[in-house]
């Protein structure tokens, strides 16, 4: 007779955490940090077409790591919500909040539930009316949503990045320092990143209406410089 | 242009969408919209079809009732002037503020003039509701698919994707409440201005040179055609359709004139390399305060 195999709970849940890290950690890294004109997006990644950093909506934007098809299928949907929202009611009631809790509502039922959790990390960041508004929520592969100050670190070595980027970054940095500290943080002390290897995006204050936008060449050149 | 005289009808209909509770819009790959918000929204249940399905039962006779010109035949675009005229650079666009029911102005400053997205606008003229929940769906569409995707579609793409729109009107249109929109603007690979017209079924038609809309077209037309040079500057092309709007305005009741006393005056805009971009109340009053001076020399 065969026994009735039994996992307890915790293990299970163990299992799928370590699961999930493993698979995040395998990607590079990404970073957002508040700067002066608003908040900066900076990411590790070689290639130009498959983004990791992208527009939500007039004042929100997305970032993902991990595997890439997870997190773009949550992308697309967040546009989805945002886009139908903004049309059902106005385009002044979609907000990051919102949008940050349905996608910890999902992630959170796909961990229990699912045999495979999402093997990704996200970010929604809101760029505020005014400075002291901008949100940024990091979202991990469990649901759990967290409120971060001044800077999110995503992905694998995140530990070490953040501990880098506390140091060397302000809310009132412009733009080229803010680039700069976030590029120092995810190379880290041995490697130099180029502007061929940096996916950049940011929600700027000084555009209208639509506040995203992409960092690209040749300005991208010009403020790493 | 006939005011939005569906609004008692569309109000069941909202209530009906805020019933659905907003979760992650997430779709199995056979069932997945792609890029195309008017068809997510018919998945996710807010969909444009039940609204025109409803009406059409339901609001079809209370349509007619409402509607003060309920019988004129289908496809006569009432009560505005819409002009666009090619220039060197792009494309110019303008449009008149009057709204009309029946034979009483309803507003005098409605715009009819809108920018699609970065390098194209649309105009409308027919019934003000519908055309006005036609522009804001194509914005969102345009929008949606530029976000989606990661690049926007073609300016022909655009255009193709009002004339479904307009396609999906129809029904609508038959009972008086046509909705035609004319879509200009500047395509980024072959580097110039272009216009679409769009007749009630769908019907895309691309014009070479200029292009006039609602019920003044016909006097705005002959003065844009004797006016008209190729090549002309943004200056010359604001010029040309400032004086149809005129000329349409002296003879259509139902197109708006310049307003010298509350100050309002049709919308221009234009779309060239660098995108949509409207011009302000104060040059176009500067513009037809010329024109005026240069038609009647003796007035002051």
């Amino acid at each position: 007779m065969t026994m009735p195999y039994y996992v307890a709970p915790e293990q299970v849940m163990k299992d799928r955490a370590e699961y999930a890290q493993k698979g995040i950690a395998r990607g590079r890294s990404l970073i957002a940090a508040i700067y002066k004109d608003g908040i900066l997006l900076v990411a590790e990644n070689p290639s130009h077409t498959l983004h990791k950093i992208s527009e939500i909506y007039d004042r929100v934007a997305f970032a993902g790591v991990g595997k890439y098809n997870e997190f773009d299928q949550l992308r697309v949907a967040g546009i989805r919500h945002a886009d139908t929202k903004g049309y059902t009611y106005s385009r002044e009631d979609v907000d990051a909040r919102s949008l940050a809790n349905v996608y910890a509502q999902y992630l959170g039922q796909v961990f229990t539930h699912e045999m495979k959790p999402l093997e990704v990390e996200i970010l929604v960041a809101e760029l505020g009316d005014v400075q002291e508004n901008n949100r940024l929520y990091q979202i991990t592969y469990d649901g759990t949503v967290v409120d971060q100050e001044a800077f999110a670190v995503l992905g694998g070595e995140a530990e070490t990045i953040a501990d880098r980027i506390s140091h060397s970054i302000t809310p009132d940095a412009p733009l080229k320092k803010a680039l700069s500290a976030c590029v120092n943080a995810l190379q880290g002390p041995d490697r130099q990143l180029t502007s061929n290897e940096l996916e950049v995006g940011a929600l700027d204050r000084n555009l209208h209406r639509r506040f995203f936008r992409r960092l690209e060449e040749p300005e991208l050149s010009k403020l790493l410089k | 242009m006939k005011n939005d005289i569906l609004s008692p009808l569309s109000q069941k209909s909202i209530y009906r969408k805020s019933a659905k509770s907003m979760t992650l819009p997430l779709f199995s790959s056979n069932l997945d919209p792609g890029p195309d918000f008017a068809g997510l929204l018919g998945l996710v249940g807010y969909g444009n079809n039940q609204l025109s399905s409803f009406q059409l039962s339901d609001g079809m006779n209370q349509a007619k009732q409402f509607s003060r010109e309920g019988d004129l035949p289908a496809g006569v675009p009432h009560g505005t002037t819409i002009v666009a005229v090619r220039c060197k650079t792009g494309v110019v666009i303008a449009g008149d503020r009057r709204a009309t029911e029946g034979v009483s102005i309803a507003h005098r400053s409605i715009e009819k003039v809108f920018p699609a997205d970065k390098f194209s606008a649309v105009a409308i003229a027919g019934a003000a509701g519908p055309a006005i929940e036609m522009v804001r769906l194509f914005q969102t569409q345009l929008e949606h698919y530029e976000k989606v995707e990661g690049s926007s579609l073609s300016l022909e793409g655009k255009a193709n994707q009002l004339g479904q729109m307009v396609r999906s009107h129809f029904p609508l249109a038959l009972q008086g409440l046509a909705v035609i929109p004319l879509f200009a603007g500047y395509d980024t690979k072959r580097s110039s201005g272009r216009i679409f017209s769009f007749d009630v079924t769908g019907g895309r038609y691309e014009e070479t040179e200029f292009h006039t809309t609602g019920s003044g077209s016909r006097s705005a037309r002959t003065t844009i055609k004797l006016g008209y040079k190729e090549g002309f500057s943004v200056e010359e092309a604001i010029r040309l359709c400032i004086k149809a709007l005129y000329e349409a305005a002296d003879d259509d009741a139902a197109t708006g004139g310049p307003d010298m006393i509350r100050q309002i005056f049709p919308i221009v805009a234009k779309v060239d390399k660098d995108g949509y971009e409207q011009f302000s109340q104060e040059t176009v009053r500067d513009h037809f305060v010329s024109l005026i001076s240069e038609i009647h020399p003796d007035t002051k």
